[in-house]
């Protein structure tokens, strides 16, 4: 049996998203089991226009098949054959939608406790977290993980959406109460500004479009917040800054306006030599990554770490030209005034706020597998395009969300061992000094994984802290 | 919040994917012994090889390209493929299904298409040239099991990916390692979309094989697509040849590979069509995706691309 194929249509180009123009947004949704956060990332689709016809209507079809009466919107972000058999989200999915304001990508995270290790995941790249919360059940223990996960993280913005309204017959006492709890929360935790949204994401109430059932709401719907937002490619560092300067809330505006100084980490060595595009270019020289923070110019003063040697940027080159300056984000490559010995792993600094380093530091660690890290402890410390040996010298404190009021500062419970998905305070030892900053002001040269030396699998996240408190300890980093 | 996000980023989306793709790109060949790209001459694979001719400018591109071909490929992109490693100057290695039948080690399947059978070649060729890090040109957007995909994903000594024990990926931090018989697969382009890909070839002047753009073709409509009376399609009696315009989406197998009616004749055209399509990139041109609903999943945990 042969059918036809469907034609597809052309249309007005001027009506299409320009991405050559638009921002692009990460964020990261997380949720417990049934929240509904599938259906919410389903109703974000369908109301953006981003499911596509054969995709809808295999979930129809579906649905049917399972008896449902309304189309499952929660199907369409099932992507595993385990995950259909059970019923259940195993791993963080990444979708893709835009509207004419923004693109965005989404890493949908699992809400199972076994696998807080995605939400890290999720979050780690996110410019904002959509927290899910049941507004029958409130704030439960996996809210406060997911919280905690976002202040460790420093992801810069927190969406709390209080879901299932609908079924509270959209009330706004319970909604209220709840957002007070998530705000006091979050506050101890160091999180500065958490947007509470009242949804119901069946039914489609304040997710893309404002409901006319929560006239006591006048706030932004979900989607507004994650068109409005400023993303990390707009000035994550800046941004780290207008925190530093106390802006609670702050716009793109103060993102860009903050003049702070530079990060590269090399990854590369360009010397093309015999494999030069051309003649003029075979006693090249260029130092080739990405810019991790604030604006390179051509005759800044900079600092090789961890040699600690100094020089100038000569020139700063892409393929298709060279650049007077370089922003956060760019992928570059810079020449440098002085024939200084720079390999990969190498992290170059402006001069102006230079970046110092160190043999070992405190951190905060996610423990993302199944073997549980013991002090003393042998783990590879990869660190932007570095890797070092190190050693676990001490467990100094495990998180324990259920200890009220506890901040990340405070909630810390004795242990000498961490296991899977446990958030713990550590000293790490390293063979050789690495260029790691406080992770509260630099998100990128903040971050590094712990790696294991024999199987080579990836066994922590981490986040640099420039002190402990209660330590006296003079030894961690110096900022 | 006061921010006017009409005023123009200070980097737009297709700047922040082409600077991740270029920094996953020169991450892998940071660690890798000996690297190599998957190259069909299909759109993806050379948006990536263009991604790699800017990450290490101004020098060549330090790593070989792959083709796995299934002997039912449209001329029209082996000639593009070739061309465009001349143009280069890189080495191309070609692992041919063609040769495997010949001498018995795969069978043609009786649907007649080569699609699963491109795995064993594949993993051949990586394991005779010794390549540990396999650039891909897969995106995530295309289809459901990949959307769970890493950036940077470990393949055991079969090529087999296990989906439920992937690497967390953390921050823009990969990690290559692997054992001795395995190697990574990498995929500079996991976030971005068909549109994506599209704005970008139209932003950068990027030529592609002519079978992307409106052409008149003899076609005959088989499970909902036309496909083209190729050497490699068995042809009914019953089926209609027709001439009709059109054009690919996706080129792979011409026995699988089903074109779409379009007018669509330049870069400008093919946008405005794909942002207003109704229909997956994957659904409406790949017979060997709509065999089961885990086709895809299946196929990459036997080592496919």
């Amino acid at each position: 049996m042969s059918t036809a194929p469907e034609t597809t249509g052309v249309t007005d180009a001027s009506a299409i998203p320009d991405t050559n123009v638009t921002s692009l947004l990460r964020f990261a949704t997380a949720g417990s089991v049934d929240d509904g956060k599938s259906t919410l990332v389903g109703r974000l689709l369908h109301d953006t226009k981003s499911i596509l016809a054969d995709a809808y209507e295999a979930v129809e079809r579906v649905s049917k098949e399972r008896g449902s009466e309304e189309v499952d919107l929660a199907l369409l972000t099932d992507g595993l054959r385990a995950e259909r058999e059970q019923g259940i989200t195993i791993d963080v999915a990444y979708r893709y939608f835009s509207t004419p304001k923004r693109t965005f990508i989404l890493a949908d995270c699992p809400g199972h406790v076994q696998y807080t290790r995605n939400t890290v995941t999720g979050a780690s790249t996110a410019d904002a977290l959509v927290v899910l919360i049941d507004a029958r059940y409130g704030v439960v223990e996996q809210t406060k993980r997911h919280l905690a996960v976002a202040a460790l993280l420093r992801v810069p913005h927190v969406i709390a959406a209080v879901n299932k309204i609908d079924l509270l017959d959209y009330a706004a006492g319970p909604f209220r109460s709840i957002a007070q709890h998530v705000q006091s929360h979050a506050e101890s935790l160091g999180l500065p500004n958490v947007i509470t949204v009242p949804v119901s994401a069946l039914k489609g109430d304040n997710v893309a479009e404002r409901s006319e059932n929560t006239p006591w709401y006048d706030g932004p719907t979900v989607l507004e917040v994650l068109e409005t937002v400023p993303s990390i490619d707009q000035g994550a560092d800046a941004f780290a800054a207008a925190h530093r300067h106390g802006v609670v809330h702050p716009t793109a505006d103060d993102a860009v306006a903050e003049e702070t100084g530079w990060r590269l980490p090399v990854q590369l060595v360009l010397r093309p030599q015999d494999a030069a595009v051309s003649e003029d270019y075979r006693e090249y020289r260029g130092y080739a990554g990405q810019v991790a923070e604030g604006t390179i110019r051509v005759g800044d003063e900079v600092v090789v770490q961890p040699s600690g040697k100094r020089t100038t940027i000569a020139g700063i080159d892409t393929a298709t030209g060279t650049l007077d300056e370089a922003h956060a984000g760019q992928s570059i490559a810079v020449r440098l005034a002085d024939e200084v010995d720079i390999a990969r792993g190498d992290l170059l600094s402006s001069a102006n706020d230079a970046v110092t380093a160190s043999k070992t530091f405190h951190a905060h660690v996610a423990w993302l597998t199944d073997r549980p890290l013991r002090e003393r402890n042998r783990v590879l410390v990869q660190h932007g395009a570095a890797t070092v040996q190190a050693m676990v010298t001490s467990i100094d404190g495990i998180l324990d969300i259920s200890l009220p009021g506890g901040t990340l500062d405070t909630s810390i419970a004795k242990g000498k061992e961490l296991q899977l998905n446990d958030i713990g305070v550590v000293t790490l030892q390293l063979a050789q000094p690495l260029a790691v900053e406080d992770y509260g002001t630099h998100r990128r040269t903040g971050a590094f994984c712990l790696v294991d030396p024999q199987d080579g699998n990836t066994l922590a996240a981490g986040t640099a802290r420039a002190q402990v408190p209660g330590t006296e300890d003079e030894t961690y980093i110096s900022i | 919040m006061s921010t006017d996000t009409n005023a123009p980023a200070r980097l737009s989306t297709l700047d922040s994917l082409e600077a991740e793709g270029i920094h996953i790109i020169r991450e892998a060949v940071g660690t890798a012994r000996k690297p190599v790209l998957l190259f069909s001459g299909g759109k993806d694979s050379v948006v990536v090889l263009h991604l790699a001719t800017k990450a290490f400018w101004p020098g060549k591109v330090p790593f070989e390209l792959l083709h796995v071909d299934t002997g039912h490929n449209f001329e029209e992109v082996l000639e593009f493929r070739d061309r465009t490693v001349e143009k280069l100057g890189l080495r191309l290695q070609v692992a041919k299904v063609q040769d495997y039948i010949d001498d018995g080690r795969l069978r043609e399947r009786p649907d007649g298409t080569r699609n699963p059978l491109q795995t064993v070649p594949l993993l051949d060729a990586i394991t005779q040239h010794k390549y540990d890090v396999v650039f891909g040109g897969a995106r995530r957007d295309e289809e459901k099991a990949r959307a769970k995909e890493r950036v940077v994903s470990l393949r055991d000594e079969f090529g087999a990916w296990d989906p439920r024990n992937q690497r967390p990926e953390l921050w823009n931090i990969y990690n290559p390692r692997h054992l001795p018989g395995q190697h990574v697969r990498v995929f500079p382009l996991s976030n971005w979309t068909e549109l994506d890909v599209w704005r970008y070839i139209e932003r950068e002047g990027i030529e592609l094989p002519p079978l992307y753009y409106a052409h008149e073709r003899e076609v005959f409509a088989r499970d909902g697509m036309w496909l083209t009376p190729h050497h490699s399609v068995r042809v009914a009696d019953t089926d209609v040849i027709e001439t009709r315009t059109v054009r690919y989406r996706t080129v792979g197998d011409a026995s699988c590979t089903g074109a779409v009616e379009s007018p669509a004749q330049s870069i400008q055209d093919v946008i405005a069509e794909v942002a207003s399509t109704r229909i997956t990139e994957r659904g409406a041109t790949r017979a060997d995706d709509r065999l089961s609903e885990a086709a895809m999943e299946d196929r990459k945990k036997e080592g496919y691309f």
